[in-house]
């Protein structure tokens, strides 16, 4: 005899309560932690801008961010303006670390529309860092950073991140190791922006050399660095204006 | 020590896939996953831990529902269970440690897809009671721990010349320690296709020591 579990009927009756079962089990899940998720986002974005220029609990070689009870203080205290540059012009705004880079890099692709690029600068030690976001492509998904840099577009500090990138191999960008090399390194070359290439076959692996605009590759991770060196090149350039206009006030 | 507390019968769901039944050496599942995280030693660990917990929780899960699962279909009920009970850890894990949850990021598709789960689920889960699903599940889970961590561990060491992120073999560009003596790592390591000739030669030494397991 045909078992009751083998019947049509019964088959498509299963499988409509299986949606319903574990479609609303999903979507409550989804809204219900959805404001928890939403606040760790935006406390890690602070905690990356302060990484950035330096205000972190780094320790031997691993990097280490500010705790996140104290992550909305110190980024009171440390960032003194927010920006946001769009056609040429910066206007002040405390909201503009919650800008969605991706989002804006999406509509800027379209005609007629000039991206809103945020800007933070902070104040550390009496020193002025100059903090921009910036996202590209990696081998598997998206990478990002936050770059510091000092008025002549210096790197003074730099942190990278990444969706899924292998570990090991891409994903060591976000290893210090990786990022620190980036300190120090000159955004410009003779004066016009030029970026900082992440190169293969460096004759500089100890990256002394500060002023080649390159700095050592991963082994393993070609693809993954050439996303860094094109996100870098293409992203910060837009901020170029910005510092030469900052040179000539 | 396992024995004290289970059957025989009952252990052995959970001896058998470390040694002569294991899930990725003899069974040859989830060979894909082994390729793909297994550059550092951290991050097989925490893929093991991952899977240990889909394993044991999904196997219960199906073996739950096996008698009212409709077979014609049950190859999707099994593939939206495992689905389901990941989409769920990854997003308590982006409430509650958010930190943890960005170093599993990367694993979440590749448990889904990892084939010991659904192995698992048809060969075993559907047609056993609860307990030993579970036993099962777990069994399994550790087998393939022990072979990705067995992997992790030769390609970190001999690819980065690091164990867990710490240099073990001293510092390669000031040619510290074992550099000194001219030694360097062995880059491809790092790439997937030493993966697979490191489980080659776990295989081999396997079937060596036991010729029960050569087939003709």
């Amino acid at each position: 005899m045909e078992k009751k579990t083998d019947k049509n009927s019964y088959t498509v009756l299963f499988a409509i309560a299986m949606v319903v079962v574990v479609g609303s089990l999903l979507a409550a899940a989804a809204s219900g932690l959805k404001p928890t998720i939403d606040e760790n986002k935006r406390l890690e974005k602070q905690q990356n801008i302060l990484y950035a220029m330096g205000v972190n609990e780094n320790d031997e070689t691993s990097a280490n961010f500010v705790s996140t009870d104290v992550a909305p203080k110190l980024f009171k205290d440390y960032i003194k303006k927010q920006l946001i540059i769009q056609n040429g012009e910066a206007i002040e705004d405390t909201t503009a670390y919650l800008i969605d880079v991706k989002k804006e890099k999406t509509l800027a692709k379209e005609d007629g529309y000039d991206r809103r690029l945020p800007l933070f600068i902070g104040e550390k030690d009496g020193k002025t860092f100059y903090i921009a976001p910036i996202r590209g492509k990696g081998l598997w998904d998206a990478i990002w950073a936050y770059v510091a840099m000092d008025e002549n577009m210096v790197v003074q500090g730099a942190f990278f991140d990444h969706k899924a990138e292998t570990p090991g191999l891409g994903a060591n960008i976000k290893q210090r190791f990786f990022m620190d090399d980036f300190i120090g390194e000159h955004l410009r070359f003779q004066g016009k922006f030029k970026g900082i290439t992440v190169a293969k076959g460096n004759a500089d692996p100890k990256n002394n050399n500060k002023t080649d605009n390159e700095v050592d590759a991963i082994a393993g991770a070609t693809i993954t660095g050439d996303g860094v060196s094109a996100m870098i090149k293409s992203d910060l350039k837009l901020y170029a204006s910005y510092f030469d206009k900052l040179k000539t006030n | 020590m396992i024995m004290g507390i289970l059957s025989k019968k009952d252990a052995n769901l959970i001896l058998d896939p470390l040694a002569d039944n294991n899930p990725i050496t003899i069974q040859v599942l989830g060979i894909c996953s082994a390729l793909a995280i297994t550059a550092e030693l951290e991050a097989s660990i925490v893929m093991s831990i991952s899977v240990l917990f889909v394993m044991g929780v999904g196997n219960v899960v199906i073996s739950m529902i096996r008698n009212i699962i409709p077979s014609k279909i049950r190859i999707i009920v099994q593939l939206i269970v495992v689905a389901t009970l990941v989409i769920i850890v990854d997003l308590v894990l982006k409430a509650f440690a958010y930190e943890l949850s960005k170093t599993l990021s990367v694993f979440v598709g590749l448990i889904i897809t990892n084939c010991i789960i659904m192995g698992r689920f048809e060969a075993f889960a559907l047609g056993n009671g609860v307990w030993r699903s579970f036993l099962d599940g777990i069994g399994n889970a550790l087998g393939y721990a022990a072979i990705l961590i067995i992997v992790g561990f030769f390609r970190e060491l001999l690819g980065s010349g690091t164990l867990l992120g710490i240099p073990v073999l001293g510092d390669p560009i000031e040619k510290t320690g074992l550099y000194a003596t001219g030694y360097e790592n062995n880059g491809f390591m790092l790439l997937s296709p030493m993966a697979l000739i490191v489980v080659g030669i776990i295989i081999w030494v396997q079937r060596s020591k036991n010729k029960a397991l050569i087939e003709d």
